[in-house]
């Protein structure tokens, strides 16, 4: 499984790259091999300030749905349109065609709160 | 499942992890979930064949003069119909109109029977038939000793035809015949499955699983054969509206609310006939229906259904995206007033109503 070193991870399985005060936003390799077939996602958010930890949208694959997080405090400021036609992007690419939201950065002392690549290849035990 | 408890392998369970198979605890065993992924199985089944290994399932070999009698008394099917080579799905009630396990009933002999439940109820099973067995039946648990594959498919005829003499295009469904495959003898080659696909179910002992697997492999490559795991035998029995034990049917669920009327037979004495008989005649308060989204979403198990005032009317017990029609499919029991094909129901997706519309099972239409 890929886990590139130049981006951040949660606990939750997303992975965050960061651009001045901009981050983009997705779920790892990890995440989309356990959820498997993605069916689509949803994401209705865009707009809206919200927390660390709170839940900006949903993915939906043929077996199971799951909550996607906030990997930090901000707003959402757009979410990639690209992926309802293509959702297997996210399986294929989960960090490229894949990606879910780009998000403003509110509190940049956040980001020492997240993962770089080698703790969360131990965190799930790879 | 918890973690602690050890989980039982089948023969193949090796084989499967070398395969790079995604494994999980089900009923209490290591099985395969998935391989190459849900939906390119689903499609390799409908489209060309597949092999689930379903050697968790339970065998039970029933044997004496009044082996009739018993397996008439504890389920719900008319056994009489039966003859050698003969299969039958039935169901067992649990003396208050629920359901114990439903199950295939095969007819060996006149004397002999085999019993084919769910891996979970292997136990739960074998308790309730003995204790209403006062009819002197032996019966025997071949079930660790038994392996199963499911080879499923449009070429799965033609992939297992290359490994006996036995002509399977002339074992029509729900028929069996014993015999030689693949070089070993007394395999029960079955025209059954959970899948809709066509196919056959073929059981035989554990020391020939990897023998008997290899050959169909070998057999099946011009077709692109594949394994295929529990993931998309889901998929694949729901698109059917086939019940599963656990879901759609369980200890309180009646035969008849499930829509399992037609293997209810009236004219015999069984195990909860009256109670039956008046949810027959009386009709019941729910029923189990399928359903298909019509806004965007899935259901899933456990979700609530409500009618278009927001009154709950019930609950999801299967859901799925549907991989061949591509929508949000599944079933649930809703009150009766609300089981009419065309009516429309909301499934409670999260925060949300999401409109769909009872439809006439199976999902896919022939």
């Amino acid at each position: 499984m890929n886990f590139p070193d130049h981006l951040k991870y949660t606990k939750d399985h997303e992975w965050v790259l960061v651009d001045g005060n901009v981050a983009t936003v997705g779920i790892t390799d990890f995440a989309q091999s356990e959820l498997g077939d993605i069916v689509y996602v949803e994401i209705e958010t865009v707009g809206e300030e919200l927390n660390k930890e709170e839940v900006f949208g949903t993915v939906e694959a043929v077996k199971t749905v799951s909550d996607l997080f906030m990997p930090l405090s901000g707003k959402v400021l757009e979410r990639n349109d690209a992926i309802d036609g293509n959702p297997e992007s996210v399986n294929s690419d989960p960090y490229g065609a894949g990606w879910m939201i780009k998000m403003e950065i509110k509190d940049a002392s956040e980001l020492s709160g997240l993962l770089d690549a080698a703790a969360y290849r131990s965190l799930i035990g790879q | 499942m918890s973690e602690t408890t050890t989980l039982k392998s089948t023969a193949l369970s090796a084989t499967h992890i070398q395969l790079g198979a995604k494994m999980v605890p089900f009923a209490g065993y290591n099985m395969p979930v998935s391989y190459a992924g849900l939906n390119d199985e689903h499609h390799t089944v409908r489209n060309g064949v597949g092999v689930f290994d379903v050697s968790h399932m339970g065998e039970f070999i029933l044997k004496g003069d009044r082996v009739l009698d018993l397996i008439q008394y504890v389920t719900t099917n008319d056994v009489t119909q039966l003859f050698d080579g003969r299969v039958q799905y039935s169901c067992m009630p649990n003396g208050n109109g629920g359901i114990v396990d439903d199950l295939l009933v095969y007819r060996i002999d006149e004397k002999t029977y085999m019993l084919v439940v769910n891996a979970s109820n292997i136990e739960k099973d074998w308790n309730w038939i003995s204790k209403h067995n006062t009819f002197g039946v032996e019966m025997k648990d071949i079930s660790d000793r038994t392996s199963l594959l499911a080879v499923q498919g449009p070429k799965a005829l033609e992939t297992l035809q290359k490994l006996t003499d036995i002509n399977l295009s002339e074992v029509p469904y729900y028929h069996f015949k014993k015999g030689k495959f693949a070089g070993v003898d007394n395999v029960v080659i079955s025209n059954t499955g959970y899948t809709g696909a066509g196919g056959f179910e073929v059981y035989f002992d554990n020391e020939v699983a990897e023998t008997i697997w290899n050959a169909i492999f070998e057999a099946g490559a011009e077709f692109g054969i594949k394994p295929i795991g529990l993931g998309a035998r889901d998929t694949l029995r729901l698109e059917m509206g086939f019940c599963l034990y656990g879901n759609d049917i369980d200890d309180t669920t009646s035969p008849i609310e499930a829509g399992l009327g037609w293997i209810t037979k009236f004219n015999k004495e069984f195990i909860d006939k009256s109670i039956l008989l008046e949810h027959k005649e009386k009709g019941v308060s729910r029923k189990l229906v399928g359903f298909e989204m019509i806004d965007r979403g899935i259901p899933r198990h456990d979700y609530e259904i409500a009618d278009a005032q927001g009154t709950v009317i019930g609950k999801v017990t299967s859901g799925t995206q549907s991989p061949t029609l591509q929508k949000g499919i599944g079933m649930g029991y809703v009150a009766t007033a609300h089981a009419k094909v065309g009516t429309e129901i909301y499934v409670k997706v999260r925060d949300k109503a999401l409109k769909a519309v009872v439809v006439k099972i199976p999902f896919l239409k022939k």
